[in-house]
C-alpha cells in the first residue's frame, strides 16, 4: 500500500513539475492564437532561446541562477518585439497556410542558427548548489529543483490569472479575444495590445524554457522536438484561454509521467490517445469556445 | 618521333626515385557531428585528429594520408549513402570512424561488396558487426567486453537481485544482455529491465521505478555525454544510492570529460571500462600531454578519444609498412594481426579470428585525485576477448 501511495505521490509531483514548464511555454501560444488568430509554430523558438540565454549567462557571465532567469525572460521578451513588428503583424488575419510556412521556416532557421552559435551539443543547466539534491518533507523526499519549479510555476500562474482577471490590461486582452472589432471600436489600441501580449507570451515562454532546461534539453532541435507537446496543450486546453492550457498542461504532464513510470514500453502512446479522446469529446478543447 | 619521345618520357618517370612520386592514401571518415551522439562523436574525432597531427611527420617521404570527413547526422541511411559516395566517387582505399552502431551495421555490407576495409574507431555496440563483412575491423571495444565483467563483479559482491535500465538502442541492448547473462549465470536474479528513449530523456520517472523495485544493484547504461550527468543528477535527486541500491555501470555513465560537471555526486561509484584518463601508464601521460597542448588545459579526453587515436594509429602503421600501396586483402591481413603493447589504454591487439579487439578491462572507482574527480583503476581483467563471441562461436 505504501508503495502504491509513494508511486502516486511521485507521479503527481513530477507530473506537476513538467506541467508547470509546459504551461509557461504554451500559454503565450494559446493567447496569440486566440487573440491574433495567428498560428505561431515558431513559439518554441522563444522557449529554446530562454534556455540558451540562461545557460550562457550562467556559464559565460557567471551570473547567479535567479538573475540569469530574469535576464533570459527579459531578453526573450525584448527580442520578440521586433519579430512581431517586422514579421508577424503582416500576416495577422491572413492565410493560415502563409502563417504556417513563415513560422515553420523560422523554426528551421532557429535550428541552423542555434547550431551555428552554440554548436550541436545539448547545453546542460547546472542548477546552484541550493537547488540540487533532495529536500525532505518528513513523509517523502523530493528533488529540490523540481520543488522549486513547482513553486515558481504556481506563483507565476497566480500572477498571470490575477493580471488577466483583475487588471485593466487583462480586461483589454479579454475584450479583444472575445470580439476584436468591438474592442477596436470602443477605442482599444489593439496593435499595441498585440505587441504587449506577444512580448508577454514570448517572455513567459523564455522563462519556461529557462526554468525547464533541466526537463526539456536545450539543443538546436528544441523547437521542433517539443512543438507537438506545445500544440497538444493548446489544442486540448482551447484557444485564447488562460485557464484551458493550465488544465491541459496538468493533464498532459501527469499522464506523460504516469505512462513513463507505469508502462515505459509504450512511449508517448497514452498522450496521443488522451489527446484524441479529449478532442473527440470536445473538438475545441476543454475550455475553448465552439 | 613522338612515340619515341613518349617511351623515353615514361622510362624517365618510371626510373625516378620513389619519394618524388606522391602517394596519397584516401581515407573516408564518417562520424555523427550532429544528432544525439554528437558529443561523443566530437570526443572521438579529437582523438583521431590528434594522432594525425602528431604523427603526420612520421609518414614515409612522399606518402600522404587524406582524410575525407563526412557527417552522417546520426542517421544510418545517410551514413550508408555517404559510404557509397566515398567508395564510388571519391575512390577511398579505407573507411573509418563511425560512432553510431546502426550506421556501422548499414555500412558493413557495402565494405564486403566493394572490398574496402572499414576500421570502426568510435562505435562499440552491435556485437556481431565484424561478422557482417570480412572487411570490418573494430578497434574500440564491445559492450559485452565492458558490461559482462560488471555482471560477474556484481554477483561477486554478494548481490542477489538486479535491475537494468538502458538507453533503447543497440548499445543499450548489448549492455543489458551482457550484464544479464553474466549476473544470472553467477546465480543472480533479474527483477526488472527498463529502456529509455535515446534523445534527451527525462530520467526521473525511470529512476523512481528502480528505487521502488528495491534491487540490490541497478545496472545503468546511458550513451555518455550530458546524458551521463543528467542521469547522475537524477539518481542523486531521488536518493537512489541513499536507499541502499548499489550502482553498476560501464564507463559510459562516467566519461572522464563529464566528471567535472557532476560535482561530488558520483564519488565512490564503480564502473568497468577500457580507458580512464587517470590511468597510470607512460603512454597515457604522453597522450594526455599532447591532448592538453592541442585542446587546452581544461579539456579532458575519454575512451572515445583513445579509440579514435588507436584507430588512426592502426591506419598509419599500415601506410608506413606498405608505403601507401596495399590491396584491400593485404590491409585486412595487416589489421587482423595488428597490435600495440603500449596504447594509452594499455596493451591492445586485434583478434585475427573475430577482428575485434583484445584488451584490458579495468574496474574503476570514482575518487578525488588532487581535488578533482577521477576514475581510478582498482582492478584489471587482463587481455579480455569479446565474451559474446566466446559464448557464441560461429556455426
Amino acid at each position: 500500500m505504501g508503495d502504491i501511495l509513494s508511486a502516486a505521490v511521485n507521479i503527481a509531483f513530477n507530473g506537476l513539475a513538467y506541467a508547470m514548464v509546459l504551461y509557461l511555454i504554451s500559454v503565450g501560444l494559446s493567447v496569440t492564437m486566440g487573440l491574433m488568430g495567428f498560428v505561431n509554430l515558431a513559439h518554441g523558438v522563444f522557449a529554446m532561446a530562454g534556455g540558451y540565454v540562461v545557460t550562457s549567462l550562467m556559464k559565460d557571465q557567471g551570473l547567479p541562477f535567479p538573475w540569469a532567469l530574469v535576464g533570459a525572460t527579459l531578453t526573450v521578451a525584448a527580442a520578440s518585439i521586433p519579430v512581431e513588428r517586422l514579421l508577424y503583424r503582416r500576416f495577422y488575419g491572413g492565410d493560415e497556410l502563409d502563417q504556417v510556412l513563415l513560422t515553420i521556416g523560422l523554426v528551421f532557421m532557429s535550428v541552423a542558427g542555434a547550431t551555428f552559435i552554440w554548436g550541436p551539443l545539448q547545453q546542460p543547466l547546472q542548477p546552484p548548489a541550493w537547488l540540487t539534491g533532495p529536500v525532505d518533507l518528513g513523509f517523502q523526499r523530493f528533488p529540490a529543483y523540481r520543488s522549486f519549479l513547482i513553486l515558481c510555476g504556481a506563483a507565476l500562474v497566480t500572477a498571470l490569472w490575477l493580471s488577466v482577471e483583475r487588471t485593466r490590461f487583462g480586461a483589454r486582452v479579454r475584450a479583444a479575444v472575445d470580439n476584436l472589432r468591438m474592442a477596436q471600436s470602443v477605442g482599444i489600441d489593439t496593435s499595441r495590445l498585440f505587441m504587449a501580449t506577444f512580448a508577454l507570451g514570448s517572455g513567459l515562454a523564455g522563462l519556461g524554457g529557462a526554468l525547464g532546461a533541466d526537463l526539456l534539453a536545450v539543443n538546436p532541435g528544441y523547437a521542433l522536438q517539443n512543438l507537438i507537446y506545445f500544440l497538444i496543450v493548446v489544442a486540448v486546453g482551447g484557444l485564447g484561454s488562460i485557464r484551458g492550457p493550465f488544465f491541459a498542461a496538468l493533464l498532459i504532464g501527469i499522464a506523460d509521467t504516469a505512462s513513463k513510470y507505469l508502462a515505459p514500453e509504450f512511449g508517448a502512446f497514452f498522450i496521443y490517445a488522451l489527446t484524441m479522446a479529449v478532442l473527440l469529446w470536445r473538438p475545441s478543447g476543454l475550455f475553448g469556445r465552439a | 618521333m613522338f612515340r619515341k619521345l613518349m617511351v623515353a618520357l615514361v622510362a624517365a618517370v618510371a626510373s625516378l626515385p620513389a619519394p618524388l612520386l606522391a602517394q596519397t592514401v584516401k581515407v573516408g571518415l564518417i562520424n555523427s557531428y550532429n544528432g544525439f551522439v554528437s558529443q561523443v562523436a566530437d570526443q572521438g574525432q579529437k582523438g583521431t585528429d590528434l594522432y594525425f597531427k602528431e604523427h603526420e611527420k612520421d609518414l614515409p617521404p612522399g606518402v600522404k594520408i587524406e582524410l575525407l570527413k563526412r557527417d552522417d547526422t546520426s542517421n544510418p541511411e545517410v551514413g550508408k549513402r555517404l559510404a557509397q559516395e566515398l567508395i564510388t566517387r571519391d575512390h577511398v582505399q579505407l573507411l573509418t570512424g563511425i560512432v553510431l552502431s546502426p550506421v556501422a551495421t548499414a555500412v558493413a555490407p557495402l565494405t564486403a561488396e566493394a572490398k574496402v576495409p572499414l576500421v570502426i574507431s568510435y562505435a562499440a555496440a552491435g556485437v556481431t558487426i565484424p561478422r557482417l563483412s570480412p572487411y570490418v575491423v573494430r578497434v574500440t571495444f564491445t559492450l559485452w567486453q565492458e558490461s559482462y565483467p560488471m555482471g560477474k563483479w556484481a554477483a561477486e559482491q554478494g548481490w542477489k537481485t538486479a535491475y537494468t535500465a538502458v538507453t533503447d538502442f543497440i548499445a543499450g541492448h548489448d549492455a543489458e544482455a551482457a550484464f544479464t547473462r553474466a549476473f544470472t549465470d553467477a546465480g543472480g536474479k533479474m527483477i526488472g529491465a527498463d529502456r529509455f528513449p535515446p534523445a534527451n530523456p527525462d530520467f526521473t520517472p525511470f529512476v523512481h521505478r528502480i528505487k521502488d523495485a528495491k534491487p540490490d544493484v541497478a545496472f545503468i547504461f546511458v550513451p555518455g555525454g550530458t546524458q551521463a550527468t543528467a542521469m547522475i543528477r537524477a539518481m542523486n535527486d531521488i536518493g537512489l544510492r541513499e536507499a541502499g541500491i548499489n550502482i553498476a555501470a560501464p564507463q559510459d555513465l562516467l566519461p572522464d570529460e563529464e566528471l567535472p560537471n557532476m560535482g561530488d555526486l558520483p564519488l565512490g561509484l564503480i564502473t568497468s571500462g577500457t580507458y580512464s584518463a587517470a590511468g597510470k601508464r607512460p603512454a597515457n601521460e604522453a597522450f594526455l600531454a599532447a591532448w592538453k597542448r592541442a585542446y587546452g588545459e581544461k579539456s579532458v579526453p575519454d575512451f572515445f578519444s583513445v579509440d579514435g587515436w588507436d584507430g588512426m594509429a592502426m591506419i598509419f602503421d599500415l601506410v608506413k609498412a606498405t608505403k601507401g600501396k596495399f590491396t584491400a586483402d593485404e590491409a585486412m591481413t595487416f589489421f587482423s594481426h595488428w597490435q600495440n603493447p603500449d596504447s594509452p589504454r594499455g596493451p591492445i591487439a586485434i583478434d585475427p579470428v573475430t577482428r575485434d579487439i583484445i584488451q584490458n578491462v579495468y574496474i574503476r572507482r570514482v575518487e578525488k585525485v588532487d581535488g578533482k574527480l577521477a576514475n581510478v583503476e582498482i582492478a584489471t581483467i587482463p587481455m579480455l576477448k569479446d565474451p559474446w563471441k566466446e559464448l557464441n562461436p560461429p556455426k
